[in-house]
């Protein structure tokens, strides 16, 4: 049995994105999942489902939602690739039989409650690097992923400021938002000035720490038609863990992720080829790590990463426009779920300023540590 | 250490798997797992060999040479313990018997840091009971 079209985004929500809320991950939450379910065109009653992220469980949601009869909880661990896999998780469980429309809510509060940089030396997906790396002084995400862009700079000459259009073309992005936490311009100038976090990873190669909510309602596709707004089917949806999953020093290829592995199988379910695709919307907690998926997922071939995004690629108006709602770089940093808030509201035709025109099909990434991945396309309904 | 005697630095927490290797930096050797099923050498240390699923291993000493495959240089504390150390160069290497270590690298200017370069392993006591490796410039093998 296929996952293809089983399965659609009927419902979208967020909170606005800042970076002190002042508010529980459970209250931020419940406001994003209550949007999501509102949008939909659903009562909260209907929720059959529930893919918690971390800080909560799906005993929350039935306790303050009020939920009847949850048939189907599960948690998809995978750090910054938890969201899409959990599309997976959901559209499977929909294609089982097993229930009707699933919630799946992310929240937290980073810049105001623990540190990313710090809540990490935590993570059971750390527990190697914590023993053998983080003694040594390779503590947090940038510097233990800065070798991987490193190696692929002196093997293929990627340059720091081919990153930097990375980041400039994603905040120029977020400029056409009306809820990104970073609403200043940005030059390659500024990006070049910004101080050295881990070589090769300046400031603004690093993406945010954000407080908010994003949540998404994933419904069965013959329900999804019915309800408020046009669905968004997901054509294909895959994940993929590399090799040496849990220590990138210990990894063969240190430029190739997991998602060079879901990348063909997603495509072959969606029956789509990359030509076919308006939209992406690529994990971004590093500049690198877009480039990376970039190649990996084939939009160019490994190690043209770089002049991929410095011919104007990525841009609104490119080729392959890349995060037009200005992504954790610059958005927020919600592990992704507001990057397919943003797919599903650029194939609906309801991403205002940024719309790419007459957007149909559009991809959406999610990169997790330490390389995990999980992409899926999805179509206009 | 800091100037109080105190070492502030995260420590490793070792397990029944990784504890010789630890107990070997201590004795100023790197050790690795070796197979005694099919001989492969692995790192980190893990219960099971991926290519034979056996469980048994012996452990081996490695040379301490290897050659540089990729590196980040570290201008940020991500904890306060490795504040006076900035910046420091963190290097991955590929040793000679076909695995790598990170370890931060002493010795080699910025400019001169490239895929390739022969490095081998040195070792320090930081604290009663810890000894970590570290890199320096090596010969070609
Ligand atoms: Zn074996």
């Amino acid at each position: 049995m296929s996952l293809r079209e089983k399965g659609a985004i009927t419902g979208v929500g967020e909170t606005a994105y800042s970076r002190e809320s002042g508010r529980s991950v459970l209250s931020l939450q419940l406001e994003a999942s209550l949007k999501a379910i509102e949008d939909a065109g659903l009562k909260p009653s209907d929720i059959d489902g529930v893919i918690p992220y971390s800080g909560v469980v799906a005993e929350d949601f039935i306790t303050n939602l009020g939920l009847p009869d949850l048939r189907y909880s599960a948690v998809t661990p995978l750090g910054g690739a938890s969201c899409v896999a959990a599309v997976q998780s959901a559209v499977a469980a929909i294609a089982a039989g097993i229930c009707n429309h699933v919630l799946i809510p992310v929240g937290r509060n980073g810049a105001s409650g623990g540190r990313i940089g710090t809540r990490v030396q935590q993570m059971p997906q750390f527990r190697l690097v914590g023993e053998f790396e983080m003694p040594l002084g390779a503590i947090a995400p940038a510097q233990l992923y800065a070798p991987m862009a490193r190696r692929h700079m002196e093997l293929y000459g990627t340059t720091s400021r081919q990153l930097g259009e990375i980041a400039v073309s994603t905040r120029a992005n977020a400029m056409l938002n009306g809820n990104a936490v970073m609403t200043k311009p940005m030059t390659i100038e500024d990006h070049q000035a910004s101080r050295m976090i881990s070589d090769p990873f300046r400031l603004f190669d690093c993406s945010l720490e954000s407080d908010g909510s994003c949540a998404i309602v994933v419904s069965a596709a013959e329900r999804a038609r019915d309800l408020r707004k046009p669905p968004v089917v997901v054509m294909g949806v895959a994940e993929g863990h590399p090799d040496s999953p849990s220590v990138i020093t210990q990894r063969p290829d240190m430029t190739r992720l997991g998602i060079a592995k879901a990348a063909p199988r997603a495509f072959e379910m969606a029956g789509v080829k990359h030509d076919d695709i308006d939209v992406a919307e690529i994990y971004d907690c590093f500049t690198y790590i877009v480039m990376c998926q970039l190649e990996d997922l084939g939009f160019c071939k490994k190690g043209e990463g770089g002049p991929f995004v410095e011919s104007g690629a990525i841009r609104l108006g490119g080729k392959l426009p890349v995060n037009t709602h200005g992504g954790l770089l610059s958005q927020a940093h919600m592990v992704g779920m507001n990057h397919i808030a943003e797919l599903v509201r650029q194939l609906r035709g309801e991403a205002g300023k940024a719309q790419v025109r007459d957007a149909e099909i559009g991809l959406v990434t999610g990169y997790g540590d330490m390389g995990d991945g999980s992409v899926a396309i999805m179509r206009r309904g | 250490m800091s100037a109080t005697g105190t070492y502030n630095k995260l420590v490793p927490e070792p397990t029944p798997h990784s504890a010789p290797y630890w107990e070997g930096l201590n004795r100023r050797k790197l050790l690795l797992q070796k197979c005694r099923g099919c001989g492969r050498i692995r790192h980190y240390p893990q219960p099971m060999c991926p290519s034979c699923h056996s469980m048994e291993v012996e452990w081996v000493e490695a040379s301490g040479r290897g050659v540089i495959h990729s590196w980040t240089i570290t201008h940020h504390a991500f904890h306060p313990g490795v504040r006076e150390d900035l910046p420091y160069t963190l290097a991955t290497v590929d040793l000679e018997e076909g695995v790598r270590m990170l370890a931060q690298l002493r010795g080699v200017p910025d400019d001169k840091l490239r895929i390739g370069l022969p490095v081998r392993v040195e070792f320090e006591t930081v604290k009663d009971g810890l000894t970590l490796p570290y890199l320096v410039p090596g010969e070609p093998a």
